[in-house]
């Protein structure tokens, strides 16, 4: 499993770097319409072929993946920010605020993930950060949950009885002695939740509530090009096809991670 | 028993008090006005007269909120924006279709989810578990629109087997069944190792197999049914998100269901039948939770002899 999770770091900084680096690597203006070369099939030009607008695939494909991998990413953090500051407050001052917290995370994680972000997403127009905010506004419950738990079990170690003894503030105890506890565990889940946001990301931009036409990202390739799926498979075989690569290699490093620390998270 | 389902029925009250908050706080935070975003700009002055005096747009945001919740006791969900038909009307039409395609890929996923699951954990540590073990990973990570255009694609459009879209007999059925099912397929498997390996560890299998009792018997009687009780939960949960994660397939399929009735209203951000879907679905979820939670505790021997030993 630890080679597979190897493996997995390295097909994804592969495909971040080509994502990333898609303006200066990439064959073809992505949005570039090309009358001539329209649905052409996978060729030595146009190594994944184009669409019905005569784009090239492999330039929309790296230039999506700039998106996609960035908002799952974006949204990853927004949420573990999100989720570690509710967790700690909720884990460690208990009480009256514990309660109220505790009772909003059961309230989000009670609705089904996918119609809430839909329902958060239809509020804002659509675009990038509109997606981003829907993924981390249904996602950070979840880290909450965790910390919360993780906050519950140290908060009478002795290192923080020995830190409130020397006077620390409660601030301090909690930013500078128990937050970085929380980073292995944080980063493990995140590894485990990557996966199912880049094919939130995918879906959301599928439903047309993400980047609108004509940026490209995964999603909305596959979804704009699926009445061609007949005629032209590669224009919706090929973006999908990176969706399933990273979120796999993702899902893959979450779970080797997960053995690698001993945890036991539901993803 | 009794005491264990008024418990839970009366924390149901809550967790609907919070659902429809927060789909009212939803409701308000749409742009435009509230009542428009619940029937349209085109609906009739009556009707908009009605609700906005339901919803009470000039009184605090608690009435405002009673209000809401009155309205959709009603089943007013609203009227959507382009048939001007009430929402909730079309929801019950369309749910049976959902329905349908849910328990469709309930079939398929279960049974190879169990099977697959148990070789998984029987076999823990060869190749047939590493494949086994590598195919759920997979099949985790392929997005339902995805496969659901491949699967079209191979079936219906190349080998003409099957209609590609529709909504009618069992035959337009068996692909959007297949698609939904394999998320689902790709979870089962992974929860059922997982739980059927801690199994197979417990001493009491230890003990059968010291027994000499036949190897067959030891994973059907022992390891099995041991096993189920945790499974049913996750089985449940499942359905409860096949309803919901139907919107992506029924999209790809055209089946006239609540998903497709989803998508249609993102299209034309008509907010009255987007909201309908998802208070529905929220519902719908809730409330599957809750069977399953009930059905764990009725299933669970040992559960219903330490209520009784009280």
């Amino acid at each position: 499993m630890r080679k597979a999770g190897r493996v997995s770091v390295g097909i994804l900084f592969l495909i971040s770097l080509l994502s990333f680096s898609a303006p200066l690597i990439s064959p073809y203006d992505p949005d570039k319409i090309d009358l001539e070369s329209i649905k052409e099939p996978p060729n030595s030009k146009h190594l994944f072929g184009t669409d019905n607008k005569g784009r090239d695939i492999l330039s929309r494909v790296l230039h999506g993946g700039r998106i996609s991998i960035s908002v799952a990413i974006m949204a990853a953090f927004l949420s573990i920010g999100i989720g570690l500051i509710v967790g700690l407050c909720s884990g460690y001052l208990g009480g009256k605020i514990d309660i109220a917290i505790t009772a909003l995370i059961d309230l989000i994680l009670s609705f089904p993930a996918f119609l809430l972000a839909i329902g958060i997403s239809i509020i804002f127009p659509p675009g990038i950060y509109t997606v981003m905010i829907a993924i981390a506004a249904v996602g950070w419950a979840s880290f909450a949950r965790l910390i919360r738990g993780y906050i519950l079990t140290v908060k009478e170690a002795p290192f923080v009885e020995a830190a409130r003894a020397l006077g620390c503030s409660q601030i301090r105890i909690l930013f500078i002695h128990l937050m970085p506890q929380c980073i292995p565990l944080l980063l493990v889940m995140m590894g485990l939740k990557l996966g199912g946001y880049i094919l939130t990301e995918a879906s959301l931009s599928f439903l047309g509530l993400g980047a609108q036409p004509p940026t490209a990202t995964w999603g909305s390739m596959v979804s704009a090009n699926r009445s061609y799926i007949s005629s032209a498979p590669w224009m919706i075989l090929f973006p999908g096809l990176m969706i399933v690569i990273t979120a796999l290699c993702f899902n893959t490093l979450g779970d080797a991670l997960r053995d690698r620390y001993g945890l036991k998270i539901k993803g | 028993m009794k005491a264990y389902l008024i418990k839970k029925l009366l924390l149901l009250i809550p967790l609907l008090l919070g659902v429809t908050s927060l789909t009212f706080a939803l409701t308000k935070a749409l742009p435009g006005d509230p009542v428009f975003s619940m029937v349209g700009e085109r609906a009739q002055p009556e009707v908009i007269e009605k609700i906005r005096k339901e919803l009470g747009s000039d009184r605090n945001i608690f009435s405002q909120y009673i209000g809401y919740i009155k309205l959709l006791v009603k089943g007013e969900f609203g009227r959507s924006y382009y048939t001007n038909r009430r929402v909730f009307d079309d929801l019950l039409l369309k749910f049976p279709n959902t329905l349908k395609l849910a328990l469709g890929a309930m079939i398929i996923a279960i049974p190879f989810g169990l099977f697959l699951g148990f070789v998984s954990a029987y076999k823990r540590g060869t190749i047939t578990d590493r494949v086994i073990s590598s195919l759920s990973v997979t099949g985790l990570s392929i997005p339902v629109f995805w496969s659901g255009l491949l699967i079209m694609l191979f079936f219906s459009l190349r080998l003409k087997l099957l209609p590609p879209s529709g909504t009618g007999d069992i035959r337009f059925l068996i692909l959007p069944s297949i698609t939904l099912s394999l998320p689902a397929l790709a979870t089962l498997t992974r929860v059922a190792k997982t739980t059927l390996m801690e199994i197979f560890d417990m001493p009491f299998v230890t003990t059968a197999r010291a027994k000499g009792i036949a190897e067959l018997k030891i994973n059907l009687l022992h390891v099995f049914k041991n096993g189920l009780i945790p499974l049913v939960t996750v089985i449940g949960l499942d359905f409860g998100s096949y309803l919901n994660g139907a919107v992506l397939t029924e999209t790809i399929f055209g089946w006239d269901g609540i998903g497709r009735f989803t998508m249609e209203g993102i299209i034309k951000r008509d907010y009255p039948v987007i909201m309908g879907c998802i208070i529905v679905g929220t519902i719908i979820f809730v409330l599957i939770n809750l069977l399953v939670d009930i059905l764990y505790h009725y299933l669970d021997p040992r559960v219903r002899l330490y209520e009784k030993s009280r």
